[in-house]
């Protein structure tokens, strides 16, 4: 049953991917990478991480992408014009680099010895957040925080108009 | 008890989505009827009362009316976005549906005169629970930050600038009101030191810091979280007083101004489907769920009245939100934003602050 | 959880990576940019999570945490560039902002 949902879920992310790239219309690629934070959500959920299953939809699917999809709207933004006018050879050299990427990973991937501990593992907001407040993460924690206030007023300094 | 296996757990399952979804649309006519006849009755006038005793087939009318009507869609209208924003917008309203207890768990009785292939049912202790999740609120909050995409894609995809306008605003005002929804809900969670919903139903049994009967529910202990919910949810639901989304004098009617048929039945069906939600979790989360005012009044002649309990206050509440609509104006869209920002949200971070100190001086029993 | 499918998710994230990454370069709107920079940010993501699961340990999803959070800051500052940029030259496209070039 896992196996099931994984594969279903994973075909829909790797789906919803190449359209996030393939598509002309920004906010077809928008949509489809709401589609592809969903998927995601629900692998880490068949990863035994609710927590961050949550966190994804609310932070990822439920927050940053409508930011997204706010300034797309605003902004007016249409389709794409055709090819890129640096030509075809990009286009190859990308996917060429794509292909290459994947095989050098991948033959790291392939040689992985994994051998995942047989206790059952259930991430819940209890855990995660013990050792969030550990004296090791705690200062990190604390600066994100002051990191979100800066990217808010920078956010807003640079986005209204000279007056 | 023997454990359940994997497909008698589905049949389960399968059974209570039925049964939730097939009583939730019932209500959501009913609904319909109700809000329309209590407003009636708060203006002075009688409401529909013609269509069949009482007027009680008036949202069959209704439905029939929509379903025939023409299906209009504009012609420079994106067709994917302007047909799967009710989509989108159903699909949320009935997946935060799932997490929600609907009363008591319950207890089949012995019954002998099952076949043997379900005998497994006797004596069979259910809760009446699509999906019991140990993060149960943190979805709701997810699925919740999910339904603004139905307005967002409604607005744009309908090729209108009144309702892009009308689209942006609501999820706007809809994703400011999600903060403060969330933030008065940490209090509730401290206190029952899980993000279950049925434990945090358990946490307000009478008793708790020795206080009696309805007095440990959590509208009377974590009151201004209380109040917060109460003005966040109608703003999440977009009801009156604020509505700006959908008013007529606003922007036409707002986000859904293009729609009409059987896709604005489906808009609609979305808002009150979400409109229930947030009355079921303001039950569990501040009104002790199917727990009894007084705890004399749980078990009467050996019958457990939670059921009734938990209708009656889903009821009240939602009384509640007619009420509001029938008696006070719409709010200015900025003056909303104002209120959100500025007032609820400090005063539900200040609450938690009084809880946090609360539960580490005292302890959260 | 079995071995095969941890595998098959760090596949995953790899083939996502590698799909962010050829959108960074062959997608000429930037905002387009953007959503192929946080589609890698997720396939980072998916790895942190499948290896947490791997080892048992939650330094995994401690870190996943951290990167939400500083995916949103980015996005949001990322976003508000864009649009400071759109007002200064009207157009969103990568190659025309190259003033630096040269």
């Amino acid at each position: 049953m896992d196996a099931i949902l994984f594969y279903c879920l994973a075909a829909l992310a790797l789906a919803s991917a190449v359209l996030v790239v393939a598509q002309r219309h920004p906010i077809g690629s928008a949509l489809a990478l709401i589609a592809t934070l969903s998927a995601l959500s629900g692998i880490f959920g068949l990863l035994g991480s609710p927590f961050i299953a949550v966190l994804q939809l609310v932070v990822y699917a439920g927050a940053i992408m409508v930011l997204f999809l706010f300034v797309l709207m605003l902004l007016n933004v249409r389709r794409e014009e055709g090819s890129p006018a640096t030509g075809r050879r990009v286009r190859w050299a990308a996917l060429a680099f794509g292909a290459l990427f994947i095989a050098q990973v991948g033959a790291v991937l392939t040689r992985l010895e994994l051998a995942p501990s047989t206790t059952p593992f259930a991430a819940s907001p209890r855990d995660v957040a013990r050792l969030l407040f550990r004296p090791e993460y705690l200062y990190a924690f604390e600066a994100t925080s002051v990191l979100i206030l800066a990217a808010l007023v920078g956010a807003m300094a640079l986005a209204r108009r000279e007056q | 008890m023997t454990p359940l296996t994997f497909w008698q757990q589905l049949a389960i399952s399968a059974a209570l989505i039925v049964v939730i979804v097939s009583v939730l649309l019932g209500l959501f006519s009913l609904m319909t009827w109700v809000e329309r006849r209590l407003l009636a009755f708060m203006q002075f006038r009688l409401g529909p009362n013609r269509a069949g005793p009482l007027g009680l087939f008036q949202p069959i009318a209704d439905g029939i009316k929509l379903f025939f009507k023409e299906e209009l869609i504009p012609e420079q209208a994106n067709k994917w976005a302007f047909l799967g924003a009710p989509v989108v917008a159903m699909t949320t309203a009935l997946t935060s549906i799932a997490v929600l207890p609907y009363g008591p768990p319950i207890t089949l009785p012995q019954m002998r005169w099952l076949p043997e292939w379900l005998s497994w049912l006797s004596g069979r202790t259910i809760a009446l629970q699509i999906a019991d999740l140990d993060v149960g609120v943190l979805y709701l909050f997810a699925v919740a930050s999910l339904g603004v995409y139905g307005m967002v894609l409604a607005g744009w995809g309908a090729n209108n600038k009144y309702t892009l306008m009308g689209g942006l605003r609501s999820s706007a005002q809809l994703f400011s009101y999600e903060l403060a929804l969330g933030l008065s809900l940490v209090g509730v969670i401290l206190l029952a030191d899980s993000l279950r919903i049925a434990d945090i139903v358990a946490s307000q049994a009478s008793g708790r810091w020795g206080l009696p009967g309805l007095l440990s529910w959590n509208c009377f202990v974590q009151f201004p979280a209380f109040v917060v919910y109460l003005l966040a949810a109608t703003a999440e639901v977009n009801r009156i007083p604020f509505d700006v989304a959908e008013a007529e004098a606003e922007l036409v009617a707002g986000f859904h101004t293009e729609y009409g048929s059987m896709k604005f039945a489906l808009i609609q069906m979305a808002e009150y489907v979400n409109m229930i939600t947030v009355c079921v979790l303001a039950t569990h989360l501040f009104l002790g769920g199917w727990l009894a005012p007084l705890p004399g009044l749980q078990q009467v002649l050996g019958h457990d009245l939670g059921l009734f309990w938990f209708a009656s206050k889903v009821a009240a509440l939602l009384f509640g939100f007619i009420w509001l609509r029938g008696t006070l104006p719409r709010v200015r869209y900025d003056q909303l934003m104002r209120f959100g920002w500025l007032v609820l949200i400090p005063v539900a971070v200040a609450w938690i602050l009084v809880t946090a100190t609360g539960v580490v001086l005292w302890g959260a029993r | 959880m079995s071995e095969g499918l941890l595998q098959h998710a760090l596949y995953l994230s790899l083939a996502l990576f590698a799909i962010g990454a050829v959108g960074v370069f062959l997608r000429r709107n930037v905002i387009t940019v953007l959503m192929c920079i946080e589609l890698m940010l997720n396939a980072a993501n998916l790895a942190f999570v499948a290896f947490s699961r791997a080892w048992g340990t939650l330094a995994g999803q401690v870190f996943v945490f951290f990167v939400l959070t500083v995916a949103a800051a980015e996005a949001a500052v990322g976003l508000a560039i864009v649009i400071a940029l759109q007002r200064h030259k009207d157009t969103l496209d990568v190659d025309a902002f190259d003033s630096m070039k040269g």
